[in-house]
């Protein structure tokens, strides 16, 4: 009998020490190149899940309390290298993993993810970094319910960040030493980090929201997905319990079928036990 | 942009890792020495590492030493994590697996293309015992390390925990926090708790050895005993390099 939600699955060997028998809520995981409008479409998205009366926990890219900061001083020091920026994404990851994604969900939450696993596969594959290695090191993550790709092409992605907030060291790749041109180095590293995402798209079956219409449209269809997704997790939390309810339903049918035999023949005794169980 | 070559996450069998080692051509024989010393806390490896250095720069070798949890890059945020007691079994591993690759990169790996010998205090064995000990997956963690370059020669030195315990207890003020897996709450008592970390990263150690080959010594002979294997076994390989020339 399954009254528990079936254990989580992971990207890889998981974390044996820790607990996650009984994860009750729902991980939601928000991916998409810079720029592709994340947060704007994650704000939306909780304040409607709230009003719904869901709890709602946010965690972003490199917030965690362990790692911000040195995070922080790395990318302004520029000593990273593949090597070193890949694992402090996955260090920061683990952190915010264990101490808020986890114990949100064994408390029911609905976890909204800004950037997932995916962003560090996209960032590393593109520095030079081998695709199984990065996967192997996130293998501890655990595989979110759901995830959304927005999708955009690099063409109406540069204009837009260049309109809304301007080109970033880092988010133009200058790292990756394409030039010296800004605006080029962005473009040519946009390109990349999307054919990327492209690429998990069909490995980790994204479910892709074209991100190029107005952030309205992007969030009805958003909240479209996601309310699948609750809607179909009612339904499982729902037939789980009556899964529970069912051998009592059949005790009382029972007792009634014992007072039946006295006046009538006694019914064969596979009757009396109801259909089996799926 | 061009690809790189496929890897293959063996520690010692991963393609990359030697070719960032190994340029091209003749530059394949200025290849330098890795050679690391591995063992539980008081096994007396850092005494034995810092004779073998005296000895090769007396043979006018160029050497350069290396050791554990030392780059600048993760030091602020270890020392936090440390303090406050955030680090859980996978942070732990990853913060040490970081400081790792920024020393592979910045304080191993050209000095080893420089033709440089270099000694490594603790290596990637030291994160296997301690991180499998802790209760990570052994498996996720091999991966993990899978860039890191192979090592010439694998010094152990082996001690029973009663020894290291006696050594730790009579020369130090006071046992440090992880190094006593007061993380994992075995004891509440440090010196006990250091017993049984300390044991099962024992324990873990001498499953490696076999694995990767260790060259192990006896931690509890005399010191100059001791070092006379290491330097035997040293002197073998470079031997052996001058031969291959």
């Amino acid at each position: 009998m399954t009254t528990q939600k079936p254990l989580p699955e992971f990207f890889g060997h998981g974390l044996p020490y820790s607990d996650v028998r009984d994860l009750r809520g729902t991980l939601i995981t928000i991916e998409g190149t810079d720029g592709v409008g994340r947060s704007t479409q994650i704000r939306l998205l909780k304040e409607w899940l709230e009003v719904q009366g869901y709890g709602v926990i946010e965690t972003g890219w490199t917030r965690s309390e362990l790692m911000s900061e040195t995070i922080g001083a790395a990318k302004a020091g520029h000593s990273l290298n593949q090597l070193t920026f890949s694992l402090l994404y996955a260090t920061d990851f683990a952190d915010r993993l264990e101490k808020i994604i986890l114990p949100a969900l064994r408390s029911g939450f609905v976890v909204l993810a800004d950037r997932y696993v995916f962003t560090a596969f996209a960032r590393s594959v593109v520095r030079g970094a081998d695709a199984r290695w990065i996967r192997s090191v996130f293998g501890f993550a655990l595989v979110p319910d759901l995830t959304l790709y927005l999708q955009i092409d690099a063409d109406t992605l540069v204009p837009r960040v260049l309109r809304s907030r301007g080109i970033d060291y880092w988010e133009a790749g200058m790292d990756l030493h394409f030039g010296t041109d800004l605006f080029e180095s962005f473009r040519r590293y946009q390109w990349r980090l999307i054919r990327e995402y492209n690429r998990m798209s069909r490995e980790f079956g994204f479910v892709t929201i074209d991100a190029r219409s107005t952030p309205e449209e992007i969030q009805i269809r958003v909240r479209r997905k996601v309310q699948a997704l609750l809607d179909e997790r009612k339904v499982r939390a729902l037939t789980a319990s009556l899964e529970t309810l069912r051998p009592l339903l059949f005790e009382a049918e029972e007792e009634e079928a014992e007072e039946i035999p006295e006046r009538h023949e006694l019914p064969p005794a596979s009757a009396a036990r109801g259909p089996d169980q799926p | 942009m061009p690809r790189t070559a496929p890897l293959v996450y063996t520690p010692g069998h991963h393609p990359k890792s030697e070719a960032w080692i190994l340029p091209r051509g003749p530059a394949l024989l200025r290849r330098g020495k890795l050679i690391v010393v591995e063992g539980i806390d008081g096994s007396g490896k850092s005494t034995q590492i810092k004779l073998l250095h005296k000895w090769l720069e007396a043979h006018g070798h160029q050497v350069v030493f290396t050791e554990w949890n030392s780059s600048d890059l993760v030091r602020q945020a270890t020392k936090r994590g440390k303090k406050k007691n955030l680090l859980t079994p996978t942070t732990f591993s990853l913060l040490h697996a970081t400081d790792f690759a920024d020393r592979l990169t910045y304080r191993i790996i050209p000095y080893l293309k420089s033709g440089m010998t270099v000694l490594a205090d603790r290596y990637i064995y030291t994160a296997f015992a301690r991180d499998i000990a802790r209760g990570v997956d052994p498996r996720w963690v091999r991966d993990l390390y899978g860039f890191a370059v192979q090592p010439d020669a694998i010094f152990y030195f082996r001690v029973p925990i009663d020894v290291a315990v006696g050594r730790i207890v009579g020369s130090r003020a006071k046992i440090k926090f992880y190094e006593a897996g007061m993380d994992l709450r075995l004891s509440p008592e440090p010196v006990e708790s250091f017993r049984l970390f300390q044991g099962r990263v024992l324990d873990e150690y001498d499953r490696l050895a076999v694995e990767y080959g260790f060259q192990v010594i006896d931690g509890t002979k005399p010191i100059d005993t001791q070092q006379q294997q290491v330097r035997s076994k040293v002197s073998r390989l470079y031997s052996q390099q001058a031969a291959e020339a």
